[in-house]
Formats: C-alpha cells, structure tokens, sequence
C-alpha cells in the first residue's frame, strides 16, 4: 500500500505572524515549521505502516511525504522523514508563491498522480487544517480533482484491505464512515500523540530519497497557480489592536467571587 | 436581481439558526433562494419557515438516494441547481461538512472560495468578505474574483432580519453520479443533548481547563446560573474529562460570545485562537501570570473550586 502525507510548511503560530505588502502570508521573515496539524497524519500513516508490518499477512505499507512550498519548507518535510516516513517529495517552483486553496490542490492533485504512475497511490492523508490558513478545504478539493472520495475529521482510522473505515465526533452525533480506497483521508488531533524524532530517526532521515519537482515535472502550467491566477483576492489586512488589560483581583475570603458578580452586573449578563 | 443561494441547515428538516442569518446576509447581495437538500415532504414546512426571513424561491432537492454518504453528492446537486440560475453568490455554513461541501463545489464550478467569513456586505452587487485570521490577530477582507463567489459564513456573522419573501416551492431533481457516493455513513451515535444552548450560538460561556482538575461542577454550576454553555480548553479534552465537541480552540470551535469566562485556562495561542474575538473577557485563574490574564476585561487571581460556587451563589441571589 502507498500512503502520500501531504505536509504543509507554515508560520510559527507562536511567532509574530504577518502579511507581506501584497497580502500574502510573510511564508520567509517569519520562522516556519511543518504545521501542527500535519504531525497527526505523519503519526497515523506511520502506524498504519507498523501495523501492516505485524500482520501475518505482511502487506508492505511505504509512507511518502508530499510537500509543496517554498525552498525553506525542507525543513518540514525533513522533520516528516526524522518521525520515519520512507521517502519525500517536495514540489517547489517560484510560481507556485501567493497560491490560493484551489491552486494548492492542482499542484498536489498533479503530484498525487505522477507519484501514482509507478504502483499507484492508495491513501492520501492530511492534517484537520493548516495552522495558518486553517481553512480546512484542500482534502475536499484534492478529492474533487482526483475524483476521490473523501472521508475527513477522523479520530480513529482503521484499514482493512483496500477498506477504510474511521470515526469521527461530530457536534450531534459520533460517526463510523466507510470508504474504498483510493481515498483523501484528514485525521484530527484527537487521533493520537504524534511521535518525536528520535536520534535514530534523523541520522536515518539523512539518508532517505528526497526528490524535488518543479511545475513542468508535474505537468502545471505556471499560469494556472501563484498570486495572479488565485480565485481569491484579498483586499486588506488589520492587525487587531491588542485588547487592553482590565481590572484583575485577589481573591481573598470570597472577595474574588463578589468581585466577579458585581462586574457581571454592571455588564448587564445577570 | 440575481437569486443568491443559500444552502439550508438543517437536522432531518429542522431549520437551524444560521439558515436565518445566511438568507438576512443573501439579502444584501440579491435575491435570496433557499436549497432545502432532505426529505421532500418536509420541503413545504422548510419553505414556511424561510419565506419570513425573505426566500423567495426553495429550490427542494429530494435526498432519499444520497443520504448516508458524505457531502460529494450534495456538492453535485448544488452544482446543477447553480448552473441552472446562475446565481450571484452561494453562501454555505461554515461547519466542517458546509466547508466541505464548498471546497468540492468551487473545484466542481471553477469559481472562488472564501471560508468562514465573520460579515459578508456587498460592493456594487459583488460580495466582500470579512474574516478573522491568525488566531483572531488580523482581520482580513478579500474578494472572489472568478466564477460564482462561494462563501461559507461562520454562525452568529448577522442577527436574523425577518423580511417576508414568496417562498415558492420548486422540486429539483438532480443527478447524483455513482463516483460520489464513495464515503458512505454506517453508523450514527447520537450525543445526550445536554440542554444548554449550543456553543456556537451561545451569548455566554464558561469554559475549563487543566485547573479544574477534571471537576467541571463549578464550571456548569456558573454556565447555568448565567444561561450560558459549558467550554473547554484542550487540555481538559486531552486528559479525557470532557468530550472534544466542547473544546474552544485552534482544533476545536471558534466562538465569539458576548461573554467568555475561562476557568483554570492558561490562555496558550491555541485556546486564545478560538475565543479572543468575544466581546467581554473574564478569567478565574490560580497563576497570576497566566497569559489568559493579558486578555481580559476582568481577572480574579483566585482558585476556581472555591470563587465559581461563590459567584454562582452570588449570581442566583441577584437573579432572586
């Protein structure tokens, strides 16, 4: 079985976050690192892959990571190859800079399907959102391109054969879903621990196949992605002014809790 | 005046609230249409619902062949009910299947995609969005610039404006393809209802975290004596003492209340993600450093076990 994780290279959420004058995320002058979120799919591939590996019936399972960004974003993928996926893929052109959510699925779609010409891909797992954009729709639109169905939101994913089936905790009710692969498969951070390096894992890493594609490997017309051709447009950015501190108390023999009623009334929430 | 569409939410015909705000935002773009995708003897009693808030057609899509399966056949029917009026903009819940729905939609249509716009208002016909990014620090505006401007629009983003609309029922029959009823439902849990308003709608919330040392008694003690709903922070999901649906933050819900009291809650980037765009702010937090703390509007340096019971005692004296 192939599994490709798509890992997104993104802006320390921890760090100063900005935009640069044309709008688009500052993806350079602020510190990235593979997203949160994308930790959690590495996790579940990689267990997918042990457990396959102790089954008698000993199906081979290889995990490759799948990157498009910028030069820096290397070092996401790397971290992906530290926490044991078997080889890497990053898709990196200048063209690709500004992209909107559709852009960024024909890239990934167009990778999806060259990475499949030699033995097919089965799964493609991502992460719930990005950590920056967190618009959470680039599995449904990879889907959609690929004309896969998806199954998104999982807490728990089991595989068994080409049959995959997870649970998802929905608002209302707690949901069981089942699909055949191929599929576009997200995982949430309710899923599992993601694991940390070990030293073993990055000496290994070092070694592991990284291929670096640009547009016309895979295909895209450089027209078709980047700033001038998003859907999208965006308009104007305001940093939120910082909310000002207000009063705080010590609470001393029930002062506290005095305290906090009579702010609650004077607000009008009693 | 082009037909705006907006897609019903519902559970099995029961409108739910952010259909009202949709439709009231619809308004200001053009005409509103409803797509009522569900049971088609329920689509005349939907239609009686959303005429008063100024649908003037209900566009009825029977899902009796594609219930159960994931949202790629209600983004095929969509599809085919956009390209028959071609509307001026869709406007979707931003919730995770909303989202979904129009990811598939707007690869499926070509056209541009805005998520989770907290205000939708129009320039000269065309939608301009409003969102909040980067965990509430920036808020952005942006346009739609090919195709048919689709926008999932997050709940609470406008107060319902009733406005009386025609509200003629038309049945559309669509077309669903074998290839999108690959992810399919096989089983359902339905959750307890808890009887506290629903967290995405709520006017007041009282949240906790690691600090309540799993006992959220205090917490719902506070939330019902203020008629608010009951949050949590990550932390207090991770240790397994709440289920996730109540977690406020970059991996759970993104709230905006008038009123927010975080109880025990640190305030890390993540929580701070899903609730720093609430009107008023309150924290109950033992650590006088907590960074929750830089937030607020009003602190009590205090522990939560012992000020929540008070406040609540307090509060239901007042209430008399």
């Amino acid at each position: 079985m192939n599994i490709l994780v798509c890992v997104k290279y993104v802006p320390d959420a921890t760090a100063d976050r900005r935009f640069e004058d044309d709008n688009t995320v500052d993806r350079v002058g602020v510190d990235g690192l593979l997203s949160e979120l994308d930790e959690y799919a590495v996790e579940q591939a990689l267990q997918l892959k042990e457990k396959a590996g102790e089954a008698s019936d000993g199906q081979s399972v290889e995990v490759t990571a799948l990157c498009v960004g910028p030069e820096k974003a290397v070092d996401a993928v790397r971290k992906a190859l530290q926490m044991g996926a078997d080889k890497a893929i990053h898709v990196v052109d200048d063209a690709i800079a500004g992209s909107d959510a559709a852009a960024t699925s024909l890239v990934l779609a167009k990778a999806v399907e060259k990475a499949g010409s030699e033995g097919g891909v089965d799964l493609v797992m991502c992460g719930m959102a990005s950590t920056d954009g967190s618009m959470s729709v680039v599995p449904a639109m990879l889907a959609e391109r690929l004309s896969w169905p998806q199954v998104t939101m999982a807490s728990v994913v089991e595989t068994q054969g080409d049959q995959v089936r997870i649970k998802r905790d929905g608002d209302t009710a707690t949901e069981v879903i089942g699909a055949t692969m191929p599929l576009v498969l997200s995982v949430t951070d309710q899923s599992g621990e993601a694991r940390y390096p070990s030293f073993k894992g990055i000496m290994a890493a070092k070694k592991k196949p990284l291929e670096t594609w640009s547009l016309s490997d895979i295909g895209v017309d450089a027209g078709e992605v980047g700033l001038s051709a998003a859907w999208t447009a965006v308009e104007d950015t305001t940093e939120r002014p910082p909310r000002s501190q207000g009063e705080i108390v010590k609470d001393e023999d029930g002062s506290g809790a005095i305290a906090l009623t009579e702010f609650l009334a004077a607000k009008k929430f009693i | 005046m082009s037909e705006v569409l907006v897609l019903v939410d519902h559970v099995d015909g029961a409108v739910r609230k952010p259909t009202y705000e949709l439709l009231t935002i619809a308004k200001r773009l053009g005409e509103p249409s409803a797509v009522f995708i569900g049971e088609v003897g329920k689509g005349a009693e939907v239609a009686e619902k959303v005429k008063k808030y100024g649908a003037e057609k209900v566009y009825v899509v029977d899902d009796a062949q594609i219930k159960g399966y994931l949202v790629a056949p209600k983004a095929e029917a969509l599809q085919q009910v956009a390209e028959k009026v071609s509307p001026a903009a869709i406007l979707i819940p931003s919730n995770v299947e909303g989202k979904e729905i129009a990811g598939r939609l707007a690869i499926k249509l070509e056209s541009g995609l805005i998520t989770d716009a907290v205000d939708v208002s129009a320039d000269g016909g065309a939608p301009v969005t409003t969102q909040s990014v980067f965990a509430g620090n920036y808020t952005v505006t942006a346009k739609v610039t090919k195709g048919t401007p689709i926008i999932t629009v997050k709940p609470n983003s406008a107060a319902p404006q009733e406005s009386e609309g025609a509200g003629s029922v038309e049945e559309f029959s669509a077309e669903i393809s074998d290839s999108a009823k690959g992810a399919q439902i096989v089983a359902t849990q339905p959750r307890k209802a808890t009887g506290r308003p629903d967290l995405n709608e709520a006017a007041i919330i009282v949240s906790g975290g690691r600090g309540t040392g799993g006992d959220f008694a205090p917490v719902e003690g506070l939330a019902d004596a203020l008629g608010g709903a009951v949050g949590a922070s990550r932390a207090a999901v991770d240790s397994g003492w709440i289920p996730h649906s109540f977690q406020i933050g970059q991996t759970g819900k993104t709230v905006s209340p008038q009123l927010y009291i975080a109880a025990g809650i640190s305030g890390a980037i993540q929580h701070r993600a899903g609730m720093q765009t609430s009107k008023t702010i309150v924290a109950v937090n033992k650590d006088e450093e907590a960074p929750i703390f830089e937030l607020v509007d009003f602190g009590v340096v205090g522990d939560l076990k012992t000020v929540l019971p008070a406040a609540t005692d307090e509060v239901n004296k007042r209430k008399g």
